[in-house]
C-alpha cells in the first residue's frame, strides 16, 4: 500500500514538474547589435531598449505564461561577424526569431541564413532594399530612408525650390539616402545640380559647401549621422551660406543641436514622431506609446530615448504581438507579424502585409525644425 | 622531410574530420572563416615571415579578389570558377606592376607605402557605387559549384575553403623548402649580402609580393561566394591589422604557425565574448604582450620552454 | 571672379587643417628622430588632447585654461607610461616587432578612452567664439586663428628648443648617432623618454585646438595620425619648417582636391600624394638625398 502510494506521489510530482518545467521554458529570441564600432549609435540605445522591453514584459508574467529570453550578440558592425553570429543564434541558441541587425549591410548579410532557416528576422535598418523584394521571413522597423527623402521633397516643392545640391557621407546610410534622392528627384520634380560626398570621420566640409555656394542650388540635403553634419552646419554658417539646410533622420536627436551650436538654428530635418512626442495633437494614435517610451528609457539608462532606440521598441512589441496571436514557432511567429495591421508604435503605425514588409506610410515621419535649440513642427 | 610530410598528412587527417564532432553547430560555418584566414595568413606569412618586408595593406589585394569575383559573376554573370581565376591573375598583374616601386622602400617606408594602397583601395571600393554597390555593399552573388554540387551549406563550404587552404599549405611548404625560400630568406637577413651572392633581391621581393597577392586574391573569391554579400568594410585597415595580429601571434615565418594564428584570431572573439565590451582592450594588450615576451609567437613556445630547462638536460643547441 | 573667390577658400581651409597635420607631423618626428619608432599610436595622443579637456571642462568643471594644461599633462603623462611600458623592453626590436606595440597601444588607449567616456561625440566650446571673419573673400572663424598661431609658437618653441638648449641639441645627437651620443656622456634612454613626453604634448595640444571645430570622439585619431604621418614624410622627417611646410601643403591640396575635383576621393589624393612623395623623393621634398651604410 505504502509502495503504491510513494509510487502514485512520484508520479505525480515528476508531472508537475515536467508540466512546470514546460510552462517556464523560456521563448528564445535573438538580437544582433552593432554595439561598439562605426555604428555603435544605432546598436547601443537599440540594445538597451530592447533589454528594458523584454525585461518589462517578464515583470509582466511574459507571454502566456512564458517569459522571454534575449540572447545579444554585437556585430561590431562587421558583416563577417554578423554572418556567424545569425549562425550561432539559429543553429546553437535554437531562437524562434531574431531582432535586429542595426545596419543595412549587417541585414542583407545575414538574409540569406534566416531566409534559409525558415527565422524571422525583425531588422533594425533604414535601407529599403531589405524588404523590396519582399523576403518570406525578413520584415523591418526603421522607417525607409525613401519615406524621409518623400517628406523633404514634398516640402521642397512646396516652397518651389526645386534646385538641390545633394552632400551624404559615404557609408551605408549615407549611400542608401543618395539612392532615394536620386531616385525620387524626377517624381517630385527635383533637378540635382550637385552630388557631393563627405567622409564618416572627416573634419571639415568647407570645399564642398563652397562649391555649392557657387553653384545655383535652393537648397542643400546633407545626408548623414553625428558628428559631420554638425560640423558641415558650423562649415555652412562660416561659409554664409543663405539657402536652406535640410539634414536626414539621422541626426533626429539632442545631440546634434548640442554639437552644432548656434549653428542648427533653422535647419529642418525629417524626424520619428519621437522628437516632438509632447508637441503632437492628443488623437495621435502613437502618442501613449512615444511618451511611455521616452519616460522608461529616461528613468532606467538617464538619457534621452531616442529615434534609434524606438526600432528595438518596435521589434520586440510587434514580436510580442505576433507570439500572443500566433504561437512561439518560427512559423507562427512569422505568419502572425505578416498580418499585423495598425499597430501603434514608436517609428509609426505599422501595418504589414504579403506585398509590404516594411509596414510604414509618409506619416511615420514629420517635418521639424530646430528653433532656440528645440524641435519645432512645421506645418 | 620526411617528417614534414607526415605532419602534413596528419594535418590534413584533422581538418577532415574536424566538422563531425561539431554537428550542426555553427561553429562549422567559424571554421570556414578560419580556413580563409588561414589562406591569406599564409599568403602575407610569405611575404612578411620569410621575405621579411612589411605590408599593412594586404586586405586591398583581398578585397580586390572578393570584389573583383563579385561583379564578374553579378554584373557580367561569369561562370563563378572562371572569374576567380582571371580576378587572380589581374591582381596579380597588378601586385607585379606596383610592387617594383612599392618594395624599393624598406622598414616603416615600405608599411606606410603599403598602407596607403591599402587605403586607396577600400575608398576605391566605397567610391565606384555603381559597380560595386559602394557602402550598401554587393548582394547576390552565387555560390561555387562543381558538377551537381552546389556549395551552399556550411559544411560543404567547409570543406571546399580547406581544401584551397590545403593546397596552398602544401605550396608554401614546398616553396619554403626550395631554392626559392632560401633565397627569400637570405633577403631577410641581409638584402646587401643576399645580393652581392647573386641573388636577384629586387625580382624575387617582388615576385614573392606577386605570389601573396595572388594568394590574397583566390581567399577574396572564396569569401564572396561563401558569404553571397561583401562590403566595404570587411577590407579596411583594421582587416590588415588583424591579418599582421595573426601571423606574429601564431609564430612569423612558419606554415602552421599561420594557421594557429588565424585559429586562435577568428575564434577570439567567441573567447572574448565573456569580457563583453572590454574585448577591445584585451585584443590591444594581447598585441603588445605578446609581442614584448614572445617574439617567436605561438609555436616558438616549445622552443622557447626548451632553453628554460636546466643546462644539464638540453641536448646541444635549442632547434628552433 | 566666383571661381577665384572658391578657390581662396579652398586654400585658406585647407592650410588651417593643413596647420593641424603639420602639428601632429611634427610629433611624430620627434619620436622618429629620437627613437627610430613610428609611433602608430599618435594619433591617440591627439585624441587625448580634447577627450580630456572636455572632461575635464565638463566634470571637473575646471575653467578652460586650467582643463587644457591638464589634459595636456595627462596626456603627456600616458606618453611616459607608454614609453615605459611597451616601449623600453623592447631594447633592439625590429621595426614590425615595434609597429606592431604602437598599433596595439593605439588599440588599447582607444578602447580605454571608449570605455571611460563613452563613445558619443563631445563638442569643445571655441575658444573665442564662431563669428567668421572674412579674409581676401574667403571666411575664417576664429578658431582657426587660434590654430594658426598655437602652431607658429610650436613651432617656434621646437626650434629654440632642438637648436639652443642642451637638452634639445642632445636630442638630436642621439637622432644622428645614439652610440657616439652615448659616449660623450647622453643618456639615450633619458632622452628618448623625453621625445615622447615632447611628443605627447605637442600632439594633445593639436588635439585641443581642432576639438572645438572637428568635435572629438573615441576614434578621431586614426584618421588624424595618418595624416599627420604622410605630412611628416612630405617634410622628410626632420623636426623643423620641412614637416611644417609638408603638412601646409597635404592639407591645401587636399581640400582644393575635395572642391575642385571630387570629394569622395579626398583622401585618397592625400595618400596618393604620400605613395607618390615615397615613389619618387623618399627623403621627403625639403631634404638633399641620403646615403644608407651598409
Amino acid at each position: 500500500m505504502k509502495k503504491l502510494f510513494c509510487t502514485a506521489f512520484a508520479a505525480l510530482a515528476s508531472l508537475c514538474l515536467a508540466t512546470a518545467a514546460l510552462a517556464a521554458a523560456p521563448i528564445k529570441i535573438g538580437a544582433l547589435f552593432a554595439v561598439t564600432g562605426p555604428a555603435s549609435f544605432l546598436g547601443e540605445p537599440e540594445r538597451n531598449t530592447a533589454q528594458m522591453v523584454v525585461d518589462a514584459i517578464n515583470r509582466g508574467g511574459g507571454i502566456k505564461g512564458r517569459k522571454l529570453e534575449l540572447i545579444t550578440y554585437d556585430t561590431g558592425g562587421d558583416a563577417t561577424k554578423a554572418v556567424q553570429l545569425a549562425n550561432k543564434l539559429v543553429k546553437n541558441d535554437q531562437v524562434v526569431a531574431i531582432i535586429g541587425p542595426s545596419t543595412t549591410g549587417d541585414s542583407m548579410a545575414v538574409i540569406p541564413i534566416v531566409e534559409k532557416a525558415g527565422i524571422p528576422l525583425i531588422a533594425c535598418a533604414a535601407g529599403s532594399k531589405i524588404t523590396d523584394p519582399v523576403k518570406r521571413s525578413v520584415f523591418k522597423t526603421a522607417q525607409n530612408d525613401g519615406l524621409a527623402v518623400a517628406r523633404i521633397y514634398e516640402q521642397l516643392k512646396k516652397e518651389k525650390r526645386n534646385k538641390i545640391a545633394i552632400l551624404s557621407v559615404s557609408d551605408g546610410f549615407g549611400s542608401s539616402g543618395r539612392e532615394q534622392l536620386k531616385a525620387q528627384a524626377a517624381a517630385y520634380g527635383m533637378q540635382i545640380i550637385s552630388d557631393d560626398t563627405y567622409g564618416p570621420k572627416d573634419t571639415d566640409m568647407t570645399a564642398q559647401l563652397t562649391k555649392i555656394r557657387g553653384s545655383r542650388a535652393q537648397a542643400v540635403i546633407c545626408w548623414g549621422t553625428n558628428p559631420g553634419p554638425a560640423v558641415i552646419a558650423r562649415n555652412a554658417k562660416q561659409l554664409g551660406l543663405h539657402i536652406p539646410l535640410y539634414m536626414s533622420h539621422g541626426v533626429s536627436s539632442k545631440k546634434f543641436i548640442e554639437l552644432a551650436g548656434d549653428a542648427a538654428e533653422g535647419i529642418r530635418l525629417p524626424s520619428g514622431k519621437v522628437l516632438v512626442a509632447d508637441l503632437l495633437p492628443k488623437n495621435d494614435k502613437q502618442k501613449a506609446s512615444l511618451l511611455a517610451f521616452i519616460k522608461d528609457y529616461q528613468g532606467r539608462f538617464k538619457a534621452e530615448g531616442d529615434h534609434f532606440g524606438g526600432h528595438a521598441w518596435d521589434a520586440v512589441m510587434l514580436l510580442k504581438g505576433a507570439i500572443e496571436r500566433g504561437g512561439a514557432t518560427p512559423a507562427g511567429i512569422r505568419n502572425a507579424l505578416e498580418s499585423t495591421r495598425n499597430f501603434a508604435g514608436i517609428g509609426g503605425v505599422f501595418n504589414f502585409s504579403a506585398r509590404d514588409h516594411a509596414g510604414l506610410g509618409k506619416d511615420a515621419f514629420v517635418l521639424v525644425e530646430v528653433r532656440n535649440k528645440d524641435w519645432k513642427l512645421v506645418r | 622531410m620526411k617528417s614534414d610530410k607526415l605532419k602534413f598528412l596528419v594535418f590534413c587527417l584533422v581538418v577532415l574530420v574536424a566538422p563531425l564532432p561539431l554537428g550542426g553547430s555553427y561553429l562549422t560555418n567559424v571554421l570556414i572563416f578560419v580556413g580563409i584566414n588561414s589562406i591569406l595568413a599564409l599568403g602575407l606569412n610569405l611575404l612578411l615571415g620569410y621575405a621579411g618586408q612589411i605590408s599593412l595593406g594586404q586586405a586591398a589585394f583581398f578585397g580586390l579578389g572578393a570584389y573583383g569575383s563579385g561583379v564578374l559573376t553579378t554584373v557580367y554573370s561569369f561562370n563563378p570558377w572562371v572569374a576567380m581565376v582571371v580576378v587572380a591573375l589581374c591582381v596579380a598583374a597588378f601586385a607585379f606592376a606596383i610592387g617594383f616601386p612599392v618594395l624599393r622602400l624598406k622598414g616603416h617606408y615600405l608599411a606606410m607605402a603599403t598602407l596607403g594602397v591599402g587605403v586607396i583601395a577600400n575608398i576605391a571600393f566605397n567610391e565606384t557605387v555603381d559597380l560595386t554597390g559602394g557602402p550598401s555593399g554587393l548582394s547576390g552573388i552565387p555560390n561555387l559549384s562543381l558538377g551537381g554540387v552546389i556549395f551552399d551549406t556550411d559544411l560543404r563550404n567547409y570543406y571546399l575553403v580547406w581544401g584551397f587552404a590545403l593546397v596552398m599549405i602544401l605550396l608554401s611548404l614546398n616553396l619554403v623548402n626550395s631554392r626559392f625560400g632560401r633565397a627569400l630568406r637570405a633577403i631577410h637577413d641581409s638584402e646587401v649580402a643576399a645580393r652581392v651572392m647573386g641573388v636577384n633581391a629586387r625580382l624575387m621581393k617582388v615576385q614573392v609580393f606577386t605570389l601573396s597577392a595572388f594568394i590574397s586574391a583566390i581567399a577574396g573569391s572564396l569569401y564572396c561566394h561563401v558569404m553571397t554579400f561583401i562590403s566595404p568594410t570587411s577590407f579596411g585597415f583594421h582587416t590588415s591589422v588583424e591579418l599582421l595580429t595573426m601571423i606574429v601571434i601564431g609564430g612569423l615565418g612558419s606554415v602552421y604557425g599561420s594557421i594557429l594564428g588565424a585559429l586562435l584570431l577568428t575564434m577570439l572573439p567567441e573567447l572574448l565574448r565573456t569580457f563583453h565590451d572590454y574585448d577591445i582592450i584585451v585584443y590591444g594588450l594581447l598585441l603588445i604582450v605578446m609581442t614584448i615576451y614572445m617574439p617567436g609567437g605561438l609555436v616558438g613556445i616549445p622552443a622557447a620552454l626548451r632553453r628554460l630547462l636546466p643546462a644539464g638536460k638540453a641536448k646541444g643547441g635549442a632547434n628552433a | 571672379m566666383e571661381l577665384l573667390n572658391q578657390v581662396t577658400q579652398f586654400v585658406i581651409s585647407g592650410l588651417a587643417t593643413g596647420a593641424i597635420y603639420a602639428l601632429i607631423g611634427l610629433s611624430f618626428a620627434i619620436i622618429f628622430n629620437s627613437t627610430g619608432i613610428l609611433n602608430f599610436a599618435q594619433g591617440e595622443f591627439v585624441m587625448l588632447g580634447g577627450v580630456l579637456t572636455i572632461f575635464c571642462l565638463n566634470v571637473l568643471q575646471l575653467p578652460l585654461l586650467a582643463a587644457i594644461g591638464a589634459a595636456v599633462a595627462g596626456t603627456t603623462v600616458a606618453g611616459l607610461v607608454f614609453e615605459r611600458l611597451a616601449i623600453r623592453p623592447l631594447k633592439n626590436a625590429t621595426p614590425l616587432a615595434l609597429i606592431i606595440i604602437t598599433i596595439g597601444a593605439s588599440i588599447l588607449i582607444r578602447g580605454l578612452v571608449m570605455l571611460l567616456w563613452g563613445k558619443d561625440t563631445q563638442a569643445l566650446p571655441a575658444f573665442s567664439g564662431n563669428d567668421p571673419i572674412s579674409v581676401v573673400g574667403a571666411t575664417l572663424l576664429p578658431q582657426h586663428l587660434w590654430i594658426f598661431g598655437v602652431t607658429i609658437l610650436v613651432i617656434v618653441g621646437c626650434r629654440l628648443f632642438f637648436h639652443h638648449t642642451i637638452s634639445g641639441k642632445a636630442m638630436r645627437a642621439c637622432s644622428f648617432n645614439p652610440r657616439a651620443a652615448n659616449l660623450v656622456g647622453i643618456s639615450v634612454g633619458r632622452m628618448i623618454l623625453l621625445s615622447f613626453v615632447i611628443s605627447a604634448a605637442v600632439g594633445s595640444l593639436a588635439g585641443v585646438i581642432i576639438a572645438p571645430l572637428t568635435m572629438t570622439a573615441y576614434d578621431v585619431g586614426v584618421m588624424l595620425g595618418l595624416k599627420g604621418f604622410c605630412a611628416a614624410i612630405m617634410g622628410g622627417m626632420g623636426s623643423g619648417l620641412g614637416t611644417v611646410l609638408g603638412g601646409l601643403i597635404l592639407g591645401t591640396l587636399e581640400s582644393l582636391g575635395a572642391g575642385l575635383i571630387s570629394s569622395g576621393y579626398k583622401d585618397a589624393i592625400a595618400f596618393f600624394i604620400l605613395l607618390l612623395i615615397l615613389f619618387l623623393r623618399p627623403q621627403g621634398l625639403f631634404k638633399k638625398g641620403e646615403t644608407e651604410r651598409v
